[in-house]
C-alpha cells in the first residue's frame, strides 16, 4: 500500500501524485517505473517515476486518464492508499554524458523528464527539454522542467505558448542549427506516434535517439513475455530489457499493434466502471 | 458399481460437459466410507517401498493406517510431520511416477491410491477449528525468505517452527507463486493456498507482497540494512521460453504465464467484473504436453474456446503431464496432436493469428534424454486454423535476481549453483532451493527442498 500525500490536477486529464514508498524512493532511478492496482480485481498498469526524493521517501507520478484504471487512480485523493505499489522496474537510462541532450516529452512523457533531465544537467550536460500540447493550458509542469535544463522549449498545435506546430518540428529546427542546437542525442517519452515522428526526425542525421516503449504489462519482472518487443530484429522484454530502446531500431508497427489487442475490452470495462462509479455517486 | 479390493476407489468427479465451462474443481474427494475402504486396500507391507517413491519420504503405511483406524487427527500428524503441504500435493504430485509407482500392490493390482488418501486427511484438517495460536519467535537471527511459492513457504514454516522470526518477499501482489498464478482454480482452488498460507501467519511469518529483491531490495540491503542473519532463495522458474518461429509477435500468440496468469492471478475469467481481459477466439492451440499445457488448454475451453487443442511434436507416450489431467483434458473434449511440429504462426494483415503452420513427425532413434527423437515427415506441412497460440514449451529461472547479485553463481541455463548437502549458494548465508535451483519441477521437489533449506539455515545460524 502506498499513502497518496499530495495531488495536483495538471490538465482536466492529468493527475499528479506524490506517493508514500520509502523502499521504492530509495531505490529508484530515472527512466524507471513502477507497477500499480488500484483495487481488487483490478489491472496491474505500468507508470514512469517522473521524481522521486529519498530523502522524504516519496514518489512522484503523473497520470493521464486513459481508461479504467487511470480513471479510477485519478479518482483517487490525497490520505486514499494505493492498493498495491511495486517496483522500481526496468532498467535506468544511460546516455553518453557530456552533450547535449534534448529531451522531448509528450502527454504524461513530460513529467517523465523531471528527474532525468535534472541528472543529466546535474553530471555537467547540455539539456534541452522540448514539450508539446495543442494549447497553452495542456502544457504540464512548465515552471518546473524549466528549472532542471539549459533551455524549455514549448510547443503548441494553435501557437498560445511558443513554437506553433510540433515538437518534431522543432526538433528539425534545432537539428538545423536554430536555439540551442543541434542535439547529440535525444530521448523521447510520450504517445506512441510521437515517438515514432522524432524516430524518423532524427534518423537521417544519425542522431542517437532513445524512446520509452510502453508495451502492455503484467507483471514487470519477465514472467509473462506479453511486453515484448522486436528490436534490431531481437524480442526483447520491454520491462526488464527497457523500457529504453534505440528508437532506430524499434519494430514500431508491431509495438502500436500490440498496444491496440485489446481496444474491444477497453472500451467495455471502462464503461463497467463508468457505471461501478456512477452507482457508488448515489449511495 | 459395488467397490472392489482389486481396483483403486473411484474418486467422485464432475461431470465432464458441465466443469469445462467453470472453475470449479473437478476431483470432489473421498467422502469418509470411501477413504477407509481404500486405506484397507494398503498391505502394510514389510518393506514399504512407496516411502522410497516420495521425495519427502512421508510414512505413508503409518498415515494410511491411522485412516482405516479412523483416526483423523493421528493421520494428519503424521502426514505434516514429513509434508508440510498435503493438500496440495494429495492434489498436484504426479503420484503415478512417484509414491504410487512405488506401491508394491501395483504390480497384481491397481496401486493404493495414495494422493487421494493424503488430500483427504489434509482436507479434513482444514475443516477443524482453529487450535491454540502456536508460540511466537523465540530466536534473535531473523531469516528472509525470497519468492512465496512451495519452496519458500515451506522453508518459512519449517525456520517459524524451529523459532526464528521470517519474512517473506513475494515480488507479484498475492503470495504462492506458481501455486497462485500458474494452478488453475479447477485443479487447486485457491481456498487450500490460502488456508496455508494464513497457518503460516499464525507461525508468525511476515509476508511482504510487492517487493523485488534485485529491484526494490538488494541483497546486500537484506543484510545490512535489515539485519537478517540469512537468506533464502525461492524465486522458481518463471521466465518463459518462446521457439523463435515466424509469427511469434503477432495478436492472440501468448506464453501460457502470461495467459494463465491473466486468469489466475488477474481473474480475466470474470471480466469485466474484473480488470483484466484475455484474449481466447473460437480455436486455440497450446504448444507443448507439460502439466502447465494441459492446465492451459483445459482453461482455454473455460474461458470460451470452443475447439481447444495440444500440439506436440513428440508421442503421447512422452508427454510430462500428470496422466490424471491428460484423462480429464480427454474427457473435456480436448483435441490432441500428437507428433506435430509447429514451424510458424500465420496471421492475417492487420496481425492477427488465423492459423498454424506445422509438420509431421516420426520417431527416431533416443535422444540424450533417452527419449525416442521425433524427426520431420519432408513435404508433410499443414495448416491448423487457429485464432490463438499459446506457446508451453518450459520456463527458466528469471535471471533478475542473478544479475543484480554480485557473486551469486549459477549453471549455464541459469539455474543457481548449490551444495547438494546444505543447500548453501555461492554466497554465505545465501540459501536456495525450488525450481531456481533445478529448473521447472514439482511442488513436492520444491516443498522439500524449502524444508532441508530450512534445517541447513538454522544449523547456520545456530550451529546445532
Ligand atoms: C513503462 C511504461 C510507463 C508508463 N508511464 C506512464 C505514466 O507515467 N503516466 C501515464 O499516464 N501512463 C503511463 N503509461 C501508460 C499506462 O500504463 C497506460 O495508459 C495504462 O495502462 C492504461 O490503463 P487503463 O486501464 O487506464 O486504460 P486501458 O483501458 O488499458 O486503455 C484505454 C485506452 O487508452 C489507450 N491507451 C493504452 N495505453 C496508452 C498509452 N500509453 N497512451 C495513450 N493511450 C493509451 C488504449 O489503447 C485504450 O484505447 C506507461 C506505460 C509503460 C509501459
Ligand atoms: C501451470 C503449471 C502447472 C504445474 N502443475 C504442476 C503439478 O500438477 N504438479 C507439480 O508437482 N508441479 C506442477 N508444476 C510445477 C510447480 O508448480 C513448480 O515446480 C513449483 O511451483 C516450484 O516452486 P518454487 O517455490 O520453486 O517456485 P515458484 O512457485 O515459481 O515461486 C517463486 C515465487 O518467487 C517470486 N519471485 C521471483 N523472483 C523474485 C524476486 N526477485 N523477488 C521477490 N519474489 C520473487 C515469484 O513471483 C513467485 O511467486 C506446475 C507449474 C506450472 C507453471
Ligand atoms: S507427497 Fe506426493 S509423492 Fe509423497 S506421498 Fe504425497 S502424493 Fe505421494
Ligand atoms: S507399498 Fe502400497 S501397499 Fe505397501 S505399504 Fe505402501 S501403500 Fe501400502
Ligand atoms: S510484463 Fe510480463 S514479462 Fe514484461
Amino acid at each position: 500500500m502506498a499513502r497518496i500525500l499530495e495531488k495536483r490536477s495538471l490538465t482536466p486529464v492529468t493527475k499528479l501524485f506524490r506517493v508514500e514508498s520509502p523502499l521504492v524512493a530509495a531505490a529508484a532511478r530515472p527512466g524507471q517505473f513502477i507497477i500499480v492496482r488500484v483495487r481488487e480485481g483490478g489491472e496491474r498498469i505500468p507508470l514512469t517515476i517522473a521524481d522521486y526524493d529519498r530523502d522524504n521517501g516519496t514518489l512522484t507520478i503523473v497520470v493521464q486518464e486513459v481508461g479504467t484504471t487511470t480513471g479510477y487512480l485519478g479518482a483517487l485523493e490525497v490520505g486514499d492508499d494505493i492498493l498495491d505499489l511495486v517496483g522500481p522496474l526496468g532498467m535506468a537510462l544511460e546516455i553518453p554524458a557530456g552533450g547535449h541532450i534534448v529531451g522531448i516529452g509528450g502527454g504524461f512523457g513530460a513529467a517523465a523528464l523531471l528527474c532525468l533531465m535534472r541528472e543529466l544537467s546535474a553530471r555537467g550536460d547540455r539539456t534541452t527539454i522540448i514539450i508539446g500540447a495543442r494549447e497553452k493550458g495542456l502544457l504540464i509542469l512548465v515552471e518546473e522542467l524549466a528549472d532542471i535544463c539549459d533551455d524549455l522549449e514549448l510547443c503548441t498545435d494553435d501557437g498560445s505558448a511558443g513554437f506553433k506546430g510540433l515538437v518534431t518540428e522543432r526538433l528539425a529546427q534545432l537539428i538545423g542549427g536554430d536555439g540551442p542546437g543541434r542535439p547529440d542525442s535525444v530521448v523521447a517519452i510520450g504517445p506512441m506516434p510521437m515517438m515514432r515522428a522524432v524516430t524518423d526526425t532524427t534518423r537521417d542525421f544519425g542522431i542517437p535517439t532513445l524512446v520509452s516503449l510502453d508495451p502492455l504489462m503484467i507483471d514487470g519482472t519477465g514472467m509473462c513475455g506479453g511486453c515484448r518487443v522486436t528490436v534490431n530484429n531481437e524480442v526483447k522484454f520491454a520491462c526488464v530489457d527497457g523500457p529504453f530502446f534505440d528508437a532506430h531500431q524499434v519494430d514500431f508497427e508491431e509495438a502500436v499493434r500490440r498496444n491496440k489487442m485489446y481496444v474491444q475490452q477497453e472500451q467495455a470495462s471502462k464503461e463497467r466502471a463508468e457505471c461501478r462509479s456512477l452507482a457508488m455517486g448515489q449511495d | 458399481m459395488p467397490l472392489k479390493r482389486a481396483d483403486k476407489t473411484p474418486m467422485s468427479e464432475r461431470d465432464a460437459e458441465l466443469r469445462s465451462h467453470d472453475f470449479v474443481e473437478v476431483n470432489e474427494g473421498y467422502n469418509f466410507a470411501r477413504a477407509r475402504f481404500e486405506a484397507e486396500r494398503c498391505l502394510r507391507c514389510q518393506d514399504p517401498v512407496c516411502i522410497d517413491g516420495c521425495p519427502v519420504r512421508i510414512p505413508i503405511p503409518d498415515f494410511v493406517h491411522l485412516i482405516a483406524a479412523g483416526d483423523m487427527a493421528g493421520a494428519a500428524k503424521v502426514l505434516r510431520s514429513a509434508n508440510p503441504l498435503p493438500a496440495i500435493c494429495g492434489r498436484v504430485c504426479p503420484q503415478e511416477s512417484q509414491c504410487e509407482e512405488q506401491c508394491s500392490l501395483g504390480t497384481r493390482f491397481v496401486p493404493v491410491a495414495i494422493g487421494y488418501l493424503e488430500r483427504f486427511v489434509a482436507d479434513w484438517e482444514m475443516g477443524q477449528p482453529a487450535g491454540e495460536a502456536p508460540a511466537q519467535p523465540t530466536r534473535a537471527e531473523k531469516v528472509a525468505i525470497i519468492g512465496s511459492g512451495p519452496a519458500g513457504l515451506v522453508c518459512a514454516g519449517e525456520l517459524a517452527r524451529l523459532g526464528h522470526p521470517v519474512t517473506i518477499y513475494e515480488g507479484l501482489h498475492a503470495a504462492g507463486g506458481v501455486l497462485r498464478y500458474g494452478i488453475p482454480e479447477f485443479r487447486l482452488p485457491k481456498k487450500v493456498l490460502d488456508w496455508e498460507i494464513e497457518q503460516l501467519k499464525r507461525l508468525g511469518v511476515e509476508i511482504v507482497c510487492n517487493v523485488i529483491v534485485g529491484k526494490t531490495l538488494s541483497m546486500d540491503d537484506l543484510f545490512e540494512k535489515m539485519g537478517y542473519s540469512a537468506v533464502f532463495v525461492g524465486t522458481g522458474a518463471g521466465l518463459p521460453q518462446f521457439m523463435g518461429i515466424p509469427g511469434e509477435n503477432l495478436n492472440g500468440v501468448y506464453s501460457a504465464n502470461e495467459f494463465l496468469t491473466r486468469v489466475n492471478l488477474m481473474h480475466a475469467n470474470d471480466f469485466p467484473n474484473a480488470d483484466t481481459p484475455v484474449m481466447v477466439g473460437k480455436r486455440v492451440a497450446v504448444i507443448g504436453a507439460g502439466n502447465t499445457a494441459m492446465d492451459t488448454v483445459r482453461t482455454a475451453l473455460r474461458v470460451g474456446a470452443e475447439k481447444a487443442m495440444i500440439v506436440y511434436r513428440r508421442s503421447v507416450a512422452e508427454m510430462t503431464a500428470r496422466v490424471e489431467e491428460h484423462h480429464h483434458a480427454i474427457e473435456e473434449g480436448v483435441e490432441f496432436h500428437w507428433l506435430t511440429n509447429p514451424v510458424e504462426i500465420l496471421g492475417n494483415k492487420d496481425g492477427w493469428v488465423t492459423g498454424l503452420k506445422c509438420i509431421s513427425m516420426e520417431l527416431g532413434e533416443p535422444d540424450d534424454s533417452g527419449r525416442a527423437r521425433p524427426v520431420p515427415i519432408e513435404g508433410s506441412e499443414f495448416v491448423l486454423p487457429v485464432d490463438n497460440v499459446v506457446l508451453s514449451i518450459g520456463n527458466r529461472p528469471n535471471p533478475l535476481l542473478l544479475q543484480t547479485t554480485k557473486g551469486l553463481k549459477s549453471n549455464k541455463w541459469g539455474c543457481l549453483v548449490v551444495e547438494d548437502e546444505s543447500a548453501q549458494t555461492s554466497l554465505r548465508h545465501v540459501f536456495a532451493g525450488g525450481d531456481a535451483v533445478t529448473g521447472a519441477a514439482t511442488v513436492i521437489l520444491a516443498a522439500g527442498a524449502g524444508k532441508s533449506a530450512a534445517a541447513a539455515i538454522h544449523a547456520d545460524l545456530c550451529g546445532e
